[in-house]
């Protein structure tokens, strides 16, 4: 049977064609001379710096490395901790209500995630920033790394946790020494994930922003409202290039340590 | 017997290193581990053997701290382990598994221990090269673990669990993983390094022939109980019942009703068959159950009837077992029992006189078998 049929790069065209068209196009005119977006005039790059120049969009792109870094940050190690209770201390009592728990916020639609933040800030008289939207972005992405890291920890063969103990490890040193360098791949793309998902949340942003935090998304979108701008594609452009190169190389450098390390564990276990 | 022959547990001065006291051991409606007593000595080699589920990992797995007994304690010199901790414990464990730490090399697994304790460098690299020389794997210092062979993963297991120099050391099925030949040149390893740094050793393992090799005692177990515990030689010529002599090695068992005749008792088994006589210190009561043991290399084999032997019956060849070095010959008699008989093989294969479907006698005398109860 030949693998390519006409049927199957017809499917294959078909769909990636819909999924990469638009960014194409927004690619292809953001190198566009012309100041109407829909007018092709030759190839400039103009407002690529006109982009470096204007202030407003590096306050933004700014803020939103900043909200992205901590968020992701705390987002690991919250996340890593629930995983790890989660995998590791067997049946309590409401164990599964628990990783239900964890997980829901995954299904949650964002408005409403938005909209009870903004409540709670709102009602504990927190104000309006850089602050919140680190805490906002904290909440929903820690569910996506406690995912990462348990699907990592189910497969770890506990008697390397219950060999550190023996060998005179308090339980914390044996998860500093021994799992969490074991597992090490997991959280860094489970903190990579969490990066990405903060850097392109435009809903929940605006929920719990204030006038002082604007992060990239928030002024594209607003931006755009006034119309679209070239300046808009050149940014857009930028951003999807950071996403791509940063997610291609985190799933290249994830999974070659994930295969090393899986590798590496079995083959330090009896042979088969 | 020779001089000072290594056997604390007949000496009621000796104090035992771990104490067992009625350990019940429960994991849900489940139990491992029922109502369980039992000492172990300093500087044995102790065995426990059983088929999987038996309760004999959980054993091990309580002494190290990993699991702690539903009811009942466990003293280790002396001491009740009940609130220690497992890292708190003077006992390291060499698992199944090895469970080496992939992200180190062989050197820092070793190691590993050591630094915990707080060591100074200078002792810590004393200590790691020791147990390096001691088990040979000083060329492989700088490895990882995936980067070195299976018999050399399980020997850094073994450095790693003994570097700490514990008072008890537990393995738990530790040659499983080998072949044959290397896991009987691992044995006496075992042996001889249990020997030099005068460790307690305790062995889980389901392999008997691994247990009567390296033991100094061995605990038969089955459904969370020990149903016998002595040397490997008691186990197998005096086994106290039915269940420890089928499991180690090879038996007949006829079973039958016990008819004790002077000093000896015979074993009603069938009707038109004589009665097999045997000897035993239990008293049994006549018309009791009784079985009747006795191991295929006891039971000789012959084409024309013996004269002088306790007990003989006569049977035809039903299938021939070459070994190379033994025999061993299936003796179907007349009831439908069939007998297991070994011979060594001393002659060449072409001067052998017994074959398929021959009428042969079986015979052995009133003390080569044994007379068990259950």
């Amino acid at each position: 049977m030949r693998r390519f049929s006409w049927f199957n790069a017809t499917a294959l065209t078909l769909g990636f064609a819909f999924l990469y068209i638009p960014m194409i196009i927004l690619v292809i005119y953001s190198f566009n001379a012309s100041k109407l977006v829909t007018v092709w005039a030759g190839f400039s790059t103009q407002w690529y710096g006109e982009l470096v120049r204007n202030e407003e969009f590096l306050n933004a792109a700014w803020v939103t490395i900043k909200v992205a870094v901590m968020s992701s940050t705390i987002a690991t190690v919250l996340g890593t901790m629930a995983a790890y209770v989660l995998v590791r201390a067997g049946r309590f009592g409401g164990r599964t209500l628990f990783s239900g728990m964890i997980y829901a916020p995954l299904v949650m639609p964002e408005v409403i995630t938005g909209l009870s933040l903004l409540l709670l800030f709102i009602g504990i008289g927190l104000d309006r920033g850089v602050l919140t939207i680190v805490l906002a972005h904290t909440t929903f992405s820690m569910c996506y790394v406690s995912v990462v890291v348990s699907s990592r920890l189910v497969s770890f063969d506990k008697s390397l946790e219950e060999a550190a103990l023996d060998l005179g490890c308090s339980p914390f040193e044996a998860f500093r020494l021994v799992t969490l360098p074991i597992i090490a791949p997991a959280v860094v793309s489970g903190w990579l994930l969490a990066f990405t998902l903060s850097l392109d949340d435009l809903v929940i942003a605006s929920f719990t922003t204030g006038p002082s935090a604007t992060t990239l998304p928030i002024k594209i979108f607003s931006a755009v409202r006034l119309g679209v701008s070239p300046e808009i594609n050149a940014l857009s452009t930028i951003m999807i290039a950071i996403v791509t190169i940063g997610v291609i190389t985190a799933s290249l450098v994830t999974k070659q340590a994930a295969v090393r390390q899986a590798r590496d564990e079995r083959m330090a276990e009896r042979p088969a | 017997m020779s001089q000072n022959v290594f056997a604390p547990w007949e000496d009621p001065n000796e104090k035992p290193l771990i104490q067992f006291k009625n350990v019940t051991k429960r994991f849900g409606d489940f139990t491992a581990i029922d109502d369980l007593t039992q000492d172990i000595f300093a500087r044995e080699f102790f065995a426990l053997l059983g088929p999987s589920g038996c309760g004999k990992t959980t054993m091990m797995r309580m002494l190290a701290g990993f699991e702690a007994p539903t009811e009942g304690k466990i003293f280790i010199a002396g001491q009740d382990m009940a609130k220690i901790p497992p890292n708190k414990r003077a006992v390291n464990m060499m698992f199944q598994s090895y469970a080496l730490f992939p992200h180190l090399s062989v050197w820092d697994n070793i190691a590993f221990g050591l630094k915990r304790e707080g060591k100074d460098k200078d002792a810590i690299a004393a200590r790691v090269e020791e147990m390096l020389r001691l088990t040979r794997l000083s060329k492989f210092a700088k490895r990882k673990p995936h980067q070195i062979s299976g018999g050399q993963r399980q020997r850094v297991a073994l450095a790693r669990s003994l570097a700490k120099a514990p008072k008890l050391l537990l393995l738990d099925e530790p040659l499983g993983a080998l072949d044959k030949k290397l896991r009987q040149d691992t044995q006496f390893e075992l042996m001889d390094i249990q020997e030099k740094t005068g460790t307690t050793f305790v062995i889980v393992t389901h392999d008997q022939e691994e247990a009567m090799t390296v033991a100094s005692r061995v605990a038969v177990m089955d459904e969370g109980r020990i149903i016998q515990v002595a040397t490997p030689a008691q186990i197998y010529e005096a086994p106290n019942s039915v269940y420890v002599a089928d499991f180690i090695g090879d038996v007949n068992i006829i079973s039958g009703r016990a008819k004790p005749t002077g000093d000896k008792v015979a074993t009603q088994w069938a009707e038109g068959q004589p009665d097999i006589l045997g000897t035993t210190t239990t008293k049994f009561d006549a018309g009791q159950e009784i079985h009747f043991a006795i191991r295929p290399e006891k039971v000789a084999i012959s084409t024309e009837e013996p004269q002088d032997a306790a007990n003989k019956l006569q049977g035809k060849v039903l299938d021939i077992a070459y070994l190379g070095n033994i025999s061993t010959y299936h003796v179907e008699l007349p009831t439908g029992h069939v007998i297991k008989a070994q011979t060594a093989n001393t002659r060449r294969l072409s001067r052998r006189q017994i074959t398929w479907e021959d009428k042969v006698w079986i015979s052995f005398t009133d003390t080569a078998g044994v007379l068990l109860e259950r």
